[in-house]
């Protein structure tokens, strides 16, 4: 059995993870906090938080590098820390950190790989799909940091992973080697491969992710598609006011659908649910008023705005949970 | 490119644990001829040593103790072989390679824990083979040491402290927290080992008490294997004794690195 009955390669269920203390919890540090998710077959799915949300510490567990504290955790339907001889085989994973010998040429790290996975594809096609092919004959101490990220996803893809997990995938690369990389993830993605990756490039995971879950303090704070989670946000629309214009020159901002502005020197931004109705009722307006509203844009909701407002409400009751823990 | 390149195929053919392990041996072999210095320590001391310790053991009172200059000497070579060439260097590969990161991210693939430490040490264990055999053939060439008497106990000798003491270094390798660290925590046991393992004094010649203690060190079993298998004089009682002792440290230390040996920096 690879999956379970929805078709989803990844499970996750109820999963946390704590360091140090006595065992029993006492002086303990929760890092991920009852979390559930799971990827379907052929998906790209994305965790996202800041630094300390959890996430490494999340997919270092799927990746059966440790035991989880409590939950339950399946990977194409097997443990992966207890089984595994049986999960390995099909997995690739690029850790956040390298972890290559320096002294080793790029050639030499990939054949030791090679040598210890199973059906490894030549080593000169892995070269090729990250870019490296030039760079085999060097150390990989001479490599720049976004080379390195490139050796590791050579690595991980060497056993042609039915699953892939990528902590961090992009970090220190330059924005070709990014856009290189998404490509590549896409083109494994449409190969049938399931992506797992971590990022705190909140464009990264609006490029690449199908779905994905914002991690913040080791809860899900919120999760879905890239539109369901920015869905929930408000629309953004600024401009600059003429000269002599005030702001309440303009019609009622609440007869406009706008739910909060800001305003600095000229520059107005409103917010609001129903960005096509105050758009227009503004532009109506500037139309009578014969007066061009300069840097017009409206946009709706980035992730980054989603994620800085779910991060700030989560701040807000974090002092509750808290609370409660320590009471419980 | 295309899809069909990069998608996911499942593998016809599992590796090997022998596979695994050749290609973890070739790569710390080519960074072994890569860390220059650590090459020559582990190549030229051994080799040297017995010169020093030449006048040493020539100084000494064997009489009565059924040993000669040359069963004193290379049993002792081959120990101190075993601490510097095996022991040592392996206490800073391994330290080495966790502080790279490098042994975590084999954790990630399909090798077993035991085979990326074997894999790791395999070089070091060869060296130290090749330096016990070149050691044997110039002490029988200059010391005419003659042929072993028990071919046997020389063989269980080099086998059980070439199986002890890498995975004693693993055990090491988890009390430092950086390559240099690593040196200092290998330092204690090789002292001890040095002084009280039959290495420099033979035991024979140490009060009743002082030799019963130093019997349960590590290295001893190796040596009194080694110098019985040349001299022929060790009861089956004494061999079990020794053979007992050096499985008990092996089995310790398999314990220790299963329970203890950490896989990656602390931060």
């Amino acid at each position: 059995m690879n999956t379970n009955e929805h078709g989803d390669v990844i499970e996750v269920t109820d999963l946390r993870r704590v360091y140090g203390g006595d065992g029993r919890g006492r002086g303990a540090f929760e890092a991920v906090r009852h979390v559930t998710f799971s990827v379907g077959r052929g998906e790209i799915f994305a965790l996202l938080g800041t630094n300390g949300a959890g996430k490494t510490s999340t997919v270092e567990v799927l990746e059966g590098l440790a035991p989880p504290a409590g939950g339950r955790v399946r990977v194409l339907g097997h443990d992966p820390y207890r089984e595994r001889a049986a999960v390995r085989p099909r997995i690739g994973v690029m850790l956040q950190e390298g972890g290559f010998p320096s002294e080793l040429t790029v050639a030499e790290t990939l054949r030791m790989w090679a040598g210890c996975t199973s059906g490894a594809r030549p080593t000169a096609q892995a070269l090729d799909l990250v870019g490296l092919t030039r760079r085999a004959d060097v150390r990989v101490k001479q490599l720049s940091g976004g080379e390195k990220r490139r050796l590791d996803l050579a690595l991980a893809l060497l056993g042609r992973p039915e699953v892939l997990f990528l902590d961090e995938p992009t970090t220190g690369l330059d924005t070709e080697g990014r856009h290189g990389t998404w490509e590549l993830v896409r083109a494994l993605r449409d190969g049938g491969t399931t992506v797992l990756l971590t990022t705190h490039y909140l464009e990264e995971a609006e490029e690449l992710a199908d779905r994905l879950a914002i991690l913040h303090e080791g809860r899900v704070a919120a999760s879905g598609t890239p539109a369901e989670v920015t869905g929930t946000q408000p629309s953004r629309i600024s401009f600059e006011l003429p000269d002599g214009y005030h702001l309440g020159d303009l019609p009622p901002l609440a007869r406009l659908g706008v739910s909060d502005h800001e305003t600095a020197g000229r520059a107005v931004r409103l917010r609001t649910d129903t960005p096509q109705r105050t758009a227009t009722e503004l532009l109506l307006w500037a139309d009578r008023a014969q007066v061009e509203l300069r840097r017009l844009d409206v946009r709706s909701a980035s992730l980054e705005e989603a994620f800085l407002r779910i991060a700030r409400d989560a701040a807000a009751h974090g002092t509750d949970h808290r609370d409660k823990e320590t009471a419980a | 490119m295309s899809t069909t390149t990069v998608g996911p195929g499942r593998a016809p053919v599992r590796t090997t644990a022998a596979a695994r392990l050749r290609a973890l041996a070739r790569a710390e072999l080519t960074l072994l001829g890569r860390t220059k210095a650590t090459l020559a320590t582990a190549v030229s001391v051994p080799l040297l040593m017995p010169l020093m310790f030449r006048s040493t053991v020539d100084g000494m009172d064997l009489k009565g103790t059924g040993l000669t200059v040359g069963s004193v000497l290379l049993p002792s070579s081959i120990g101190f072989s075993l601490l510097v060439a095996v022991y040592s260097s392996l206490v800073s590969v391994y330290a080495a390679r966790r502080e790279e990161l490098v042994l975590k991210r084999l954790r990630t693939g399909e090798s077993r824990d035991a085979e990326i430490l074997a894999g790791a040490a395999l070089p070091s264990v060869a060296i130290g083979l090749a330096q016990c055999l070149v050691l044997t053939v110039a002490y029988v060439v200059t010391l005419d040491v003659g042929a072993p008497a028990s071919p046997h106990l020389v063989v269980l000798g080099l086998l059980l402290g070439l199986v002890t003491w890498p995975a004693l270094a693993a055990v090491t390798a988890s009390f430092s927290r950086s390559v240099e660290g690593a040196q200092v925590a290998a330092l204690p046991l090789m002292m001890v080992s040095l002084l009280g393992s039959g290495t420099f004094i033979p035991l024979e010649t140490l009060p009743d008490r002082l030799a019963s203690f130093c019997e349960l060190l590590p290295l001893t079993p190796v040596i009194t294997l080694l110098r019985g298998g040349w001299t022929g004089h060790l009861s089956a009682h004494d061999t079990l004794g020794a053979v007992g002792t050096a499985v008990a440290w092996t089995a310790i230390a398999v314990f220790a690195v299963r329970r203890w040996f950490r896989w990656e920096p602390r931060r």
